[in-house]
């Protein structure tokens, strides 16, 4: 039987269970290994109703996470079977299709029982460093040199773990250690929501979750639908090209607001890639949603109803729909240019609400360090991977300058340097903002940071890079001018691509610049204060002050003498 | 008079400056208004009032131990001195660039806060340390000479250094403040392997810089109260109370004033921490509820559970990440946005939001009929009986109904198509469930069950709400002790000499070596009694250690204690099944076959805590005189309930009412519920459990 609930008590427990998703992804943070996951935040967390409807989700965690695991539970469902579900049961997969996009994403699903009966799912997801295959990377010609892949399966039977599960994963891949304590570090996450739930189906006497529910789900689309009927019904179409791997790519979506729904349609794009950067339709879907959901209901917490009036479509086999077995290691960058190309389309709908183009896509490298080859190495000379999280600037919004050095749309955080070089025998020369490369505008883009990695004394390694933007920065909006662009070479001056495996002999340092955002309305609008600021504090040259902004070089010398005599203190 | 401690505690908070004085057994308090341009002002005002209470003399005063809250209003409000960063080559917006994270993730006009200092005030010199601490590139006067020139040129006040990886090796950074104390001999220093020697760079350069920011102030400043004391003739030694509830000398407290951040808090803590003694109770949470922020904090065998770093004024909405990191030894609370102030409205999801906006003392909530319009949390505690309209704050504020209860209809009820009476039911319920959930959380990430602890709640608004708190966590048990409008103030008084010395240095189990441990933890035993000593030059000093361990790996550690003899010692064995058997209660079950690290290692310097009688604990008595009935809301039964009011003073030691009731006095009113019943202690304690 189904006790009914007030509207007061009902509030109070969408409250909780708000909360318990939130407490599932701290305890995931805490327990994890990989630096990905404890450092950078890049998980997902939530709870799910018996049909595998997202309930809540944890604001904790990435975007590209938290919209594509939403559907993810379903899957769980259809393949374990109904009737296969157990008490004391833990299921595992990393299926880019049926999971978070890649196969270095692991998601895991546990049901929960009480008094003997399900009442729920948990489940949740976090970014490893390796996998196997051919490391994290776009080097791949097909999902099959990726890594090892682990179908929807059960992690635990009635509470068993799956010791040959264990041992197939960890003859697989280069850091076992680290991949089982993650995994077992999910299964805790899921542990914790799942007694917090309890614990609250005790106090407030339920036997099931269905009241509560149909409260949030019905509460959350009546909220969203009433903000796409503020809308007008048009329809506006963005596009944008990136680098891509070899050949450019090109992004395109016609975005039409419904009476009740707003639907995405991706024809148009570039097909698929030979190499790792294609993006399953999970993922696409993801940060289109995002884009959409931040721009008009920022405030609606994400589930299967507030969700769901954000509609796809894309044809198969574009680099955003992606279907088996292609390479798409490196989804990320495709789904992280989703916005900004969503946000082109929208600014035609309803202009003066989105950022001009931003960094996109995370800056991110691995290296794989080892003892030199080209003469002998020192004695504990050892291999290591180290994956570092880094971002350019975001771009400029209509009232405010783009945010310096800060993720956008990913949410991970980057790790301390200081825990990097800890991690393996790399050291971290530099990392700082980089002057000039926020693009100018009324409103400046963010800007980008140097970067420079090279080995402990008697290693060498290969970088794994992860950029774009190489080739095309992100442009400004209404006026506003693009950022720079990446540039990527070794200290000796010898160039290196934006992606790709590379190769960096003993004693040399890779030296990066990443992007900076676009800028906002036209430059000669720029209030004369935030000019002299910027050059104050030096995110400007003064030859960008004169040459970009129209300073007179008494400005510039007067404000950079205050400075020198510590008068400009802002 | 006959030689009796006279010992003074002094709370400078943001509204208020409270005042306690302690003659023998004897108690007297006052609160006067904070001066802000000289804080020392009110503190004058408030030690005349209280000396003319008890009769004394200024120079019959012992002790004074004296917190504030002027460090953390200089870093909120950016009052701090003209503050240089001297950092590594390549590093210089570290504390600009933050984690390169959103703390919201759905604002896409979010702006972040600005770092303390802009980037023209950051200066780098080249040098580097590795993560082994072995020097990479060499670091020589003659590079740090130009800076150092740039430096007294611009007329910095203040210099915080901060290096890579100088928690492992500090040489350069002492190099650096060797040349620059040459050249510039009267700025003010603060090195990052001093101020907070751990490992993370935004975190350590963040809580150097605020260290350096604040220094020139706070040293101005107990310099002139020193100096106003003794023109007062006061003569007495001078304490500070800091965040990790220990006290320490003014002139350890002028170098490292950022450690006196949360000192008001910490007070509370420590006053929570004293009543928990008196009843001998190991476990207790204590809750503290203010009118813009309630704070929770878990208080075992007697000692407030520390942290190694916090966040301090933060930016949007109390968010964690919209702050600044400060990593030092601090008393581990939680802080929301919930108080008597607190606003509510109605979301796009139709729910009912509190906080953590706050309507302040003007206009205040919309039933003081200052012209505020919106409800809060007072408003809907006025509508449900707990409050007494003419007899609010002593009768000083008079309550409107009527105006509360537009504005709960207004702009809650009328949307949601409920009478006021639900709205501020479900008002209060929201405020209630949001300090719920952060006790709970904070209770699991600490591995800890409340139902076994009892709360002590103190603080204008706590007592409204602790009993319905308690319901909702399944406490058993709520004592609200007397004073609970100065308990910071009175904490200080109970806080020992204390000083915690920590030190980021890696070493995995495999490694383990009893000597270098041994040898770490005599180093930091003999830094942290130094500070001790030097306040105390004749008690007992004992040393708590601590280690903070992990599978190797991970990113976050678990603080193991250990006894003298553990840690002079060393076992590996013991070590291993320590951390084994903690991190199995915090998250389950331990990891196979995983190696295991210490990263950080602390030593805590302290005086033995005074001896406190326990209380002589009634458990029945007659039934309290009631003063009159009221209708009263009782949220767990969702109606009204007709409860008896009492008085407090007039409560005789024993006596006993049972809920509902409503027990009154001039600082508070506290709320007994339908299931549970009070009565008052011998020491002044009203002691609420739940009916059997």
């Amino acid at each position: 039987m189904t006790k009914k609930h007030s509207e007061v008590a009902y509030q109070v427990m969408w409250n909780r269970l708000i909360s318990v998703v939130e407490e599932q992804a701290q305890a995931l943070i805490r327990t994890a290994f990989s630096t990905s996951v404890r450092e950078a935040g890049d998980l997902s967390a939530g709870a799910y109703d018996v049909n595998g409807q997202m309930l809540a989700q944890a604001v904790t965690g990435t975007p590209g996470h938290v919209n594509a695991m939403a559907d993810a539970v379903s899957h769980f469902i259809r393949r374990i079977g109904p009737a296969n579900i157990f008490e004391g049961d833990i299921y595992i997969t990393n299926d880019p299709w049926e999971g978070t996009g890649h196969l270095h994403d692991i998601t895991m699903v546990t049901p929960s029982f009480y008094v003997g009966k399900l009442v729920g799912f948990f489940a949740c997801t976090a970014h490893i460093v390796d996998i196997g295959g051919r490391g994290f990377g776009a080097d791949a010609a097909s999902i099959y040199e990726e890594g090892l892949y682990i179908p929807i399966m059960k992690f635990a039977n009635r509470g068993i773990v799956d010791d040959t599960l264990i041992c197939i994963v960890r003859g697989n891949v280069r850091e076992p250690d680290q991949l089982i304590g993650d995994m077992y570090a999910l299964a805790t996450c899921n542990e914790i929501g799942h007694r917090r739930l309890i614990n609250m189906m005790e106090e407030f006497n339920l036997n099931n979750l269905e009241g509560i529910g149909t409260f949030i789900l019905e509460n959350s689309r009546r909220a969203t639908l009433e903000r796409i009927a503020a809308l007008p019904r048009k329809s506006g179409v963005g596009e944008m090209t990136v680098d891509g791997f070899d050949t450019p790519i090109k992004l395109k979506v016609k975005v039409t607001v419904y009476e009740d729904r707003i639907v995405s349609d991706f024809t148009g794009s570039s097909q698929l890639d030979k190499k790792g950067i294609n993006c399953p339709l999970v993922y696409t879907k993801a940060y289109a949603c995002y884009a959409l959901k931040v721009a008009i209901a920022p405030e609606i917490p994400n589930n299967a109803a507030s969700l769901a009036p954000f509609e796809i479509k894309a044809p198969i086999d574009t680099i955003v729909n992606a279907v088996h077995p292609a390479p798409v290691a490196l989804r990320h960058i495709i789904g992280h240019f989703v916005p900004d190309t969503v946000f082109n389309a929208f600014d035609k709908i309803v202009p003066g609400l989105v950022p001009a183009e931003g960094a996109g896509c995370l800056c991110n490298f691995q290296v794989s360090l080892r003892p030199r080859s080209d003469a002998t190495a020192p004695n504990g000379a050892r291999r290591s991977e180290v994956l570092t999280f880094n971002s350019g600037g975001s771009g400029a919004r209509p009232n405010h300058d783009g945010l310096n050095a800060t993720a956008f749309p990913s949410g991970v955080m980057t790790m301390p340097v200081e825990a990097t070089e800890h991690a393996g025998p790399v050291i971290i020369w530099r990392k700082e903002l980089r002057p000039d490369s926020g693009g100018a505008g009324k409103q400046r883009g963010g800007l980008g940071q140097y970067m420079e990695v090279g080995a402990r004394e008697g290693h060498e390694f290969d970088i794994q890079a992860m950029f774009d933007r190489v080739n095309y920065p992100a442009l400004g909006r209404h006026g506003g001018i693009a950022g720079a662009s990446t540039i990527i070479n070794q200290d000796d001056g010898s160039t290196m691509r934006g992606k790709g495996k590379q190769f960096v002999p003993h004693g040399r340092k890779v030296i990066m610049a990443f992007p900076g955002g676009g800028g906002y309305g036209n430059p000669k609008d720029r209030p004369a204060e935030l000019i002299k600021r910027d050059l104050a504090r030096g995110y400007i040259s003064a030859k960008a002050a004169r040459e970009i902004y129209g300073m007179k070089q008494d400005e510039i010398n007067a404000v950079l003498s205050a400075v020198k005599s510590g008068n400009y203190t802002q | 008079m006959a030689k009796q401690s006279v010992r003074l505690g002094v709370d400078i908070g943001g509204t208020f400056t409270d005042v306690v004085l302690e003659v023998g057994n004897q108690t007297y308090s006052t609160k006067v208004l904070t001066t802000y341009i000289a804080p020392e002002n009110a503190i004058i005002d408030g030690i005349q009032q209280v000396c003319t209470k008890a009769n004394i003399q200024h120079s019959d005063i012992n002790q004074i131990i004296h917190g504030t809250t002027l460090a953390t209003n200089a870093l909120i409000e950016r009052r701090g001195a003209k503050t240089a960063l001297i950092t590594t080559e390549g590093f210089r917006d570290v504390i600009e660039m933050r984690t390169e994270s959103r703390f919201e993730q759905y604002d896409l006009n979010l702006t972040l806060p600005d770092p303390l200092l802009p980037r023209q005030m950051r200066y780098t010199v080249p040098g580097r340390m590795d993560a082994n601490g072995n020097e990479l590139i060499p670091l020589t006067r003659a590079d740090i000479l130009p800076i150092v020139d740039e430096i007294a040129t611009a007329g910095y006040q203040s210099v915080a250094i901060g290096l890579i990886h100088s928690y492992l090796n500090d040489t350069h950074e002492k190099l650096v403040r060797d040349v620059l104390a040459e050249r510039v001999p009267d700025i003010m220093i603060s090195l990052s392997s001093e101020v907070s020697p751990q490992m993370r760079e935004y975190e350590r350069f963040n809580t150097v810089v605020a260290n350096a920011y604040i220094k020139p102030l706070m040293k101005s400043y107990l310099g002139r109260l020193e100096g106003r004391l003794q023109d007062e003739g006061i003569n007495c030694s001078i304490f500070l109370m800091h965040s990790g509830g220990g006290i320490i000398s003014i002139e350890n407290a002028a170098n490292f004033p950022v450690r006196l951040v949360e000192s008001g808090p910490a007070g509370g803590a420590v006053f929570a921490a004293n009543i928990a003694a008196k009843y001998g109770l190991d476990k207790v949470l204590s809750f503290d509820m203010g009118g813009t922020t309630a704070k929770i904090c878990l208080i075992k065998n007697q000692t407030p559970k520390t942290s190694r770093v916090f966040e301090v004024a933060r930016t949007y909405r109390f968010k964690k990440g919209s702050g600044m990191p400060i990593s030092i030894p601090v008393i581990d609370m939680v802080e929301i946005g919930a108080g008597g102030g607190s606003l509510a409205h109605i979301d796009a999801m139709r729910q009912i939001r509190v906080g953590p906006e706050s309507a302040g003392s003007e206009p205040g909530p919309a039933c003081y009929g200052r012209g505020g319009a919106r409800p809060a949390v007072t408003d809907a505690d006025l509508i449900l009986g707990r409050l007494d309209p003419n007899n609010f704050a002593g009768g000083s504020i008079k309550l409107y109904a009527l105006l509360a209860e537009n504005a709960l209809k207004s702009e809650l009820g009328d949307q949601l198509t409920m009478d006021a009476t639900t709205s501020a039911f479900g008002l209060t319920e929201v405020v209630d469930e949001n300090m719920a959930n952060a006790a709970r959380v904070h209770a699991v990430e600490n591995g800890e069950d409340l139902s076994e602890y009892t709360m002590i709640a103190f603080g204008g608004a706590a007592p409204l709400h602790a009993g319905r708190l308690c319901e909702k966590l399944g406490v058993n048990r709520l004592l609200v002790p007397p004073g609970a409008g100065v308990g910071s103030a009175i904490g200080f008084l109970r806080a020992p000499f204390s000083f915690e010395a920590n030190r980021s240095v890696y070493m995995t189990l495999k490694s383990f070596d009893p000597k270098k441990i041994k040898n770490i933890l005599s180093n930091l035993k003999i830094e942290a009694t130094a500070f001790v000593r030097n306040c105390d030059i004749v008690s007992p000093i004992l040393a708590e250690f601590k280690v903070y361990m992990r599978y190797s790996g991970q990113g976050w550690e678990i603080p193991i204690t250990l006894n003298e003899n553990q840690a002079m010692n060393p076992n590996v064995t013991e070590f291993e099944n320590r951390f084994i058997e903690d991190y199995t209660k915090l998250f389950g079950r331990p990891v196979e076959g995983m190696n295991i690290e210490i990263t950080v290692w602390s030593v805590n310097a302290t005086t033995p805590s005074e001896n406190v009688s326990r209380v002589a604990e009634k458990i029945n008595g007659e039934t309290a005189l009631i003063h009159c009935e009221r209708n009263l809301f009782d949220p767990a039964l969702a109606k009204f309930v007709n409860a008896s009011v009492v008085l407090r003073d007039y409560m005789k030691s024993g006596s006993v009412t049972q809920g509902p009731s409503i027990i009154t006095e001039d600082e508070t009113t506290i709320i007994v519920p339908s299931s549970r019943n009070a009565i008052r202690q011998p020491d002044g304690c009203i002691d609420i459990t739940r009916k059997i």
